[in-house]
């Protein structure tokens, strides 16, 4: 079923003209609204007669996480703290992390991206949708939540993690939908087995996948895991959280909410356009959101994106998988991850040089590892063990304490990090994905 | 009277401490103690050697991490009770062993210990207090 049919199967024309009439309002909101926006426009010349269809966003600058950064915590909201009705919090790269705030008509907008997202997966209204992901800070868990409200399933909130209570949960009351991150899912098949638990004979025959990247080889593992179907979510909390785009049963690409989340894919070198079909960066402007609409939303996913009609007769884009990233930002269970981040612990502790190695592997049991590599050098060397083995427990404490995952601290000798032109790999990726 | 030990970080790989040690042999320098501290997936080679100066060098410029600590080498009678007898005397005077070990060779009709202390002036003044002979940096040479 389609949840917004009216939208959501409009002809290409008559979305225009919805794009058209909301970024005309929306650069009248932040401009009256948002002094960082005013400075922004004023800037670059722009005078709100300039715009006057889709078309026009071109002439718009582009916002980036360094601009959220910069004006933390309240500096890009359009509107009064006392507005808002929720905020969420996801962590930085060094230094502040990214708020975003909502108002009660933004979380109806997001009840209704949701709702939509859950019926493009294929759940049916009287479904009951078991939400793995985590409930917090973390938009994954509430977003979900949402829109299964909106859709008025029933909705077992069982929040990530206690995998055998989520399992029991699952063969006691049947859910036909589960969300949650796809390498968890895959955990739980490990786990369910070691149970004495056939996942084959699971209650659970949609998945919503998302919060990292994963590939067509690991959605066939799920399938066959499971037996289910695997669908793909792709959100981001600057926009709105989950809900941004999501893939249909023909997982042909992610239609992506056009009338509200207007993509472009850019070249991240020139910021110009690419072609139909052509890999670039997403975009996104929120056509209509009210606490913190952001414009040209620099996402640095590499996607591609086509404007083809899909079978399911959703008109909106489809956007690929995300094909890559325009900065080193790697995501491990659903966490962002910015090598600086451990570059800035590391400076933190005396004495450590930051020659350093982040190695990100999905062994056997199926969840993200992450290692970190230090290189040992004579500031740092002390020959009592015990030393040594203080450093490497404060190093492994306080990366945890900044990204919110466990990892484990390998100390090394120097020089056995790789080095390519001088410079250290910071980041070595054995997941395939 | 305190000597040089030589520390190195190794990794716990194949061949490393063979590479390290016939970096020294070619160098012409003599490991007369030796020891190895290790943990899951590191470990410490301490040793003293004839020429404790050129073995940091020889270290340094090939990139290898290491660091030269006072330790205190001192004969320990080679009887039964002999090593009891001078760790009481150690702890009766509050000095803390943080590690020791042997060296290759015997000296005289003594065994020869090194000793990782915290604060080695004062332990090798206690130790030859109570009539032990404590060598240094010559006596290592000519051993």
């Amino acid at each position: 079923m389609i949840w917004n049919e009216s939208i959501e199967t409009m002809s290409l024309e008559d979305l225009k003209n919805i794009q058209s009439d909301h970024l005309t309002q929306l650069c009248r909101y932040v401009y009256e609204n948002c002094p960082a926006y005013k400075q922004k426009f004023d800037a670059h010349s722009i005078s709100l007669s300039d715009i006057n269809s889709i078309d026009d966003i071109v002439k718009l600058p582009f916002t980036t996480k360094m601009d959220m950064r910069d004006n933390y915590p309240f500096g890009l909201f359009s509107r009064p703290r006392t507005d808002l009705v929720e905020i969420h919090v996801s962590s930085g790269t060094t230094g502040n992390p990214t708020l975003v705030g909502y108002t009660r008509d933004d979380i109806s907008l997001w009840s209704e991206v949701m709702a939509r997202t859950l019926c493009c997966a294929g759940a049916e209204p009287d479904d009951t949708v078991q939400i793995a992901y985590g409930y917090g800070l973390f938009t994954g868990g509430l977003g979900f939540h949402y829109g299964a409200l909106e859709m008025g399933l029933t909705i077992i909130p069982t929040s990530s993690g206690q995998t055998k209570r989520q399992l029991k949960i699952m063969q006691d009351f049947k859910p036909r939908i589960l969300c949650c991150t796809p390498s968890y899912c895959l955990y739980m098949a490990e786990e369910a087995k070691e149970l004495g638990i056939d996942p084959r004979s699971a209650s659970w025959y949609i998945g919503i996948f998302g919060a990292e990247p994963w590939s067509e080889a690991m959605r066939g593992e799920i399938e066959a895991a499971w037996n289910m179907l695997a669908t793909d979510v792709y959100g981001l909390s600057e926009i709105i959280g989950p809900g941004v785009s999501q893939e249909c049963t023909y997982k042909e690409g992610l239609h992506i909410y056009s009338d509200v989340f207007y993509p472009e894919i850019i070249d991240p070198e020139t910021g110009q356009a690419v072609a139909e079909g052509e890999d670039g960066e997403l975009v996104v402007t929120t056509l209509t959101k009210q606490g913190i609409p952001l414009i040209r939303y620099r996402t640095r996913d590499i996607v591609s994106m086509t404007t083809e009609p899909c079978k399911c007769g959703r008109t909106s884009p489809r956007v690929s998988k995300i094909k890559g990233r325009t900065d080193d930002m790697i995501v491990v269970r659903g966490i962002n991850v910015f090598p600086s981040q451990i570059e800035h612990v590391l400076l933190g502790i005396e004495g450590t040089q930051p020659h350093y190695q982040i190695v990100i592997d999905r062994a056997a049991h199926k969840l993200d590892q992450v290692e970190i590599m230090v290189e040992v050098d004579e500031k740092i060397f002390s020959d009592e063990i015990k030393q040594m083995s203080a450093l490497s427990a404060k190093i492994k404490k306080e990366i945890e304490a900044v990204l919110s995952i466990g990892v484990k601290v390998h100390l090394v000798e120097p020089k056995t990090i790789e080095r390519s032109m001088g410079k250290s790999k910071r980041v070595v990726d054995k997941r395939s994905l | 009277m305190k000597i040089t030990q030589i520390s190195v970080f190794l990794e716990n790989r194949k061949g490393r401490l063979s590479q390290v040690c016939s970096m020294l042999g070619q160098a012409g320098i003599n490991i007369r103690a030796l020891t190895i501290a290790e943990t899951e997936s590191f470990g410490v080679l301490r040793m003293v050697v004839d020429k404790p100066s050129e073995a940091a060098d020889l270290f340094r410029k090939n990139g290898i991490t290491a660091n030269q600590t006072a330790v205190v080498a001192a004969e320990v009678p080679d009887k039964p009770g002999g090593l009891a007898e001078v760790l009481k005397t150690l702890s009766d005077s509050d000095v803390n062993v943080e590690y020791m070990y042997g060296f290759v060779e015997k000296h005289s009709e003594n065994a020869l210990l090194v000793f990782r202390f915290d604060n080695p002036e004062l332990a090798a003044r206690i130790l030859r207090e109570n009539g032990l002979k404590v060598i240094d940096e010559k006596g290592i040479q000519g051993l």
